[in-house]
């Protein structure tokens, strides 16, 4: 069943929508990654424009971060002083994001830049996960290997401004999470991800946060800031669509489930690998995108 | 898919003096509502010819075209040039007035219905829809960018030339429709009728069609456009129900 989606301003054949939303929520569901770096590379090869893309991709975020956050909230697994922190580098951190967005789309080189930074982005993710689902197949007879310490000091503990996180049994400094958050609001802006792959291992390994509270957390600043960074798209570039939005939504939550179900039944590695393949696949075709000449070399923009 | 039908009865009576036959045009619906649908509409269009005299037996068949051009916009044109191994925007052209949609409809193929004079005279043809572009800083050949501009607008449904298109029935009564692409700008459409006879337009008739697009769609993106915050702010309620909703099903489902 086709669909006008109004901002967009493309017919989309909406199961088609409805199966890329739940294969992003299948992901989420079996490997706790939201899934935004897969999707809006996802959106631009079926025809979205990349700015309605990465715009819609923050808005679907928030809303699959709002159910994660409240079952986060029951379990009691969020830090908020320190998600509030991570926030309030967020929200500074889209308020960049989208003046980098509406500067590069005046310029006419929004999409060559998101192409690039997702090639890039896919091209590094994709090669580290093979190589650890590799190592990990390896070191399958060798139990002991899959022991991997937290560091309790890390060189962030060094750092000025410290406080004390109950939630978290820490005493560090504000200045990591902050710029964390900071960095992940200017990637969530420009390509429309959550950016739990960077936040998590740097929470973890940068500020040493204990694995309980680090999802709930960082679900916690997804929330705030994707939701912020999808208002700032709407009054700035109006690029937000919010049908595209929802039936993703839907989808997802719909992947999620099966995700989960799927998840307890397979194998972990083997499913690594395939999720690492298409990391790969999707990386290499966006390159492949930029570097074999279009067919048509013009474009039109309204200005 | 909705059919929607301008009809042409109002009387245009200012007929030059030597033609024995004007064209009768008119819309009896000054507003157009347009539900966009995936494939989007048709605009059905129809007039009749008003005669003081019968037809001269030995004279060829009347000839109709039929233009309809959408509100003009400022476009950009940009070109992509292969750097450092990889294809980006280089230069750009700004084209100013262009209009959004233009539609040629004929009983036969334009340049031998028309007279260039008279095609140049009244400005119908592809090439007449974009006004030329003067001098640029940088960019020698405005050409190309024009030329283009016709292309992507044409391969987008928004301009379209479709000869041989007008059906004529009995020398009195003519009738064409178009396809209007579901992402048409709002606006006044102007539709222009002319008569033709040996290659020159003998009586012309000019109807103004104010076009609205209908629907959810159309709600939705007049609302992110007029209100952007407000559309925000809904957009993101919206999502955070939605995803609150969906998750609630299925957790009951499940039970």
């Amino acid at each position: 069943m086709q669909i006008y989606l109004p901002i967009a301003e493309v017919s989309v054949n909406s199961l088609l929508l409805l199966l890329i939303g739940a294969m992003v929520g299948l992901l989420s569901g079996m490997f706790g990654v939201g899934g935004g770096f897969i999707l809006t590379p996802l959106l631009f090869f079926i025809g979205i424009p990349p700015a309605v893309a990465v715009a819609s991709a923050a808005n679907q975020i928030a809303g699959s971060s709002f159910s994660a956050f409240l079952a986060h909230l029951q379990r009691r697994t969020v830090d908020f002083r320190m998600g509030t922190i991570m926030l309030a580098g967020g929200l500074l951190g889209s308020t960049l994001g989208v003046a980098i967005f509406t500067r590069l789309r005046t310029l006419g080189q929004f999409d060559l830049v998101v192409s690039l930074l997702y090639v890039v982005m896919l091209g590094t993710i994709g090669t580290l996960m093979l190589a650890e689902s590799v190592r990990a197949l390896r070191r399958r007879n060798d139990p002991n290997a899959v022991l991997v310490r937290r560091r309790r000091h890390t060189w962030a503990h060094g750092l000025p401004l410290k406080m004390r996180f109950h939630t978290s049994k820490l005493y560090v400094s504000a200045i990591p999470p902050f710029v964390i958050g900071a960095v992940v609001g200017i990637l969530g802006a420009v390509m429309g991800v959550g950016g739990g792959f960077i936040m998590i291992p740097a929470m973890i390994y940068i500020i040493g946060m204990p694995t309980k509270v680090v999802v709930g957390t960082s679900v916690f600043q997804f929330l705030f800031v994707t939701g912020f960074t999808a208002v700032m798209h709407a009054t700035q570039s109006g690029t937000v669509d919010v049908m595209l939005a929802l039936i993703l939504l839907v989808g997802g939550v719909i992947g999620a489930q099966v995700g989960v179900g799927l998840a307890a039944r397979l194998r972990a590695e083997q499913l690594r690998i395939l999720l690492a393949l298409l990391v790969v696949a999707v990386c290499l075709k966006l390159f492949a995108d930029l570097v074999i000449e279009p067919e048509e070399l013009f474009s039109l923009t309204v200005s | 898919m909705i059919r929607l039908a301008a009809v042409l009865l109002a009387l245009v009576l200012t007929a030059p003096l030597p033609a024995q036959e004007s064209v009768v045009t008119g819309v009896s619906t000054e507003n157009i509502g347009l539900n966009a649908t995936f494939d989007g509409s048709d605009l059905f269009v129809f007039g009749a010819i008003r005669r003081d005299a019968p037809i001269p037996p030995e004279a060829d068949p009347i000839d109709v075209v039929i233009t309809i051009k959408g509100p003009p916009r400022n476009v950009r044109v940009r070109h992509k040039e292969r750097r450092l191994g990889i294809w980006m925007n280089t230069e750009s052209l700004p084209v100013r007035q262009v209009p959004s949609f233009y539609a040629i409809a004929t009983t036969r193929p334009l340049e031998e219905t028309l007279s260039e004079t008279e095609r140049l005279r009244y400005q119908i043809g592809m090439d007449e829809a974009v006004r030329r572009v003067g001098g640029h800083d940088t960019i020698e050949d405005t050409t190309v960018y024009t030329d283009a501009l016709v292309r992507l607008k044409e391969r987008s449904g928004s301009y379209q030339q479709r000869d041989g298109a007008v059906l004529v029935a009995e020398e009195t009564l003519f009738q064409t429709s178009f396809h209007m692409p579901a992402n048409l700008t709002e606006g006044n459409y102007i539709a222009q009728f002319f008569l033709v006879r040996d290659r020159e337009v003998i009586s012309s008739g000019t109807s103004v069609i104010r076009v609205a697009k209908t629907g959810i769609e159309r709600w939705l993106y007049n609302l992110s456009r007029n209100r952007p915050l407000l559309y925000g702010l809904a957009s993101v309620a919206a999502a955070l129900a939605a995803g609150w909703l969906a998750a609630e099903a299925f957790r009951l489902a499940r039970r």
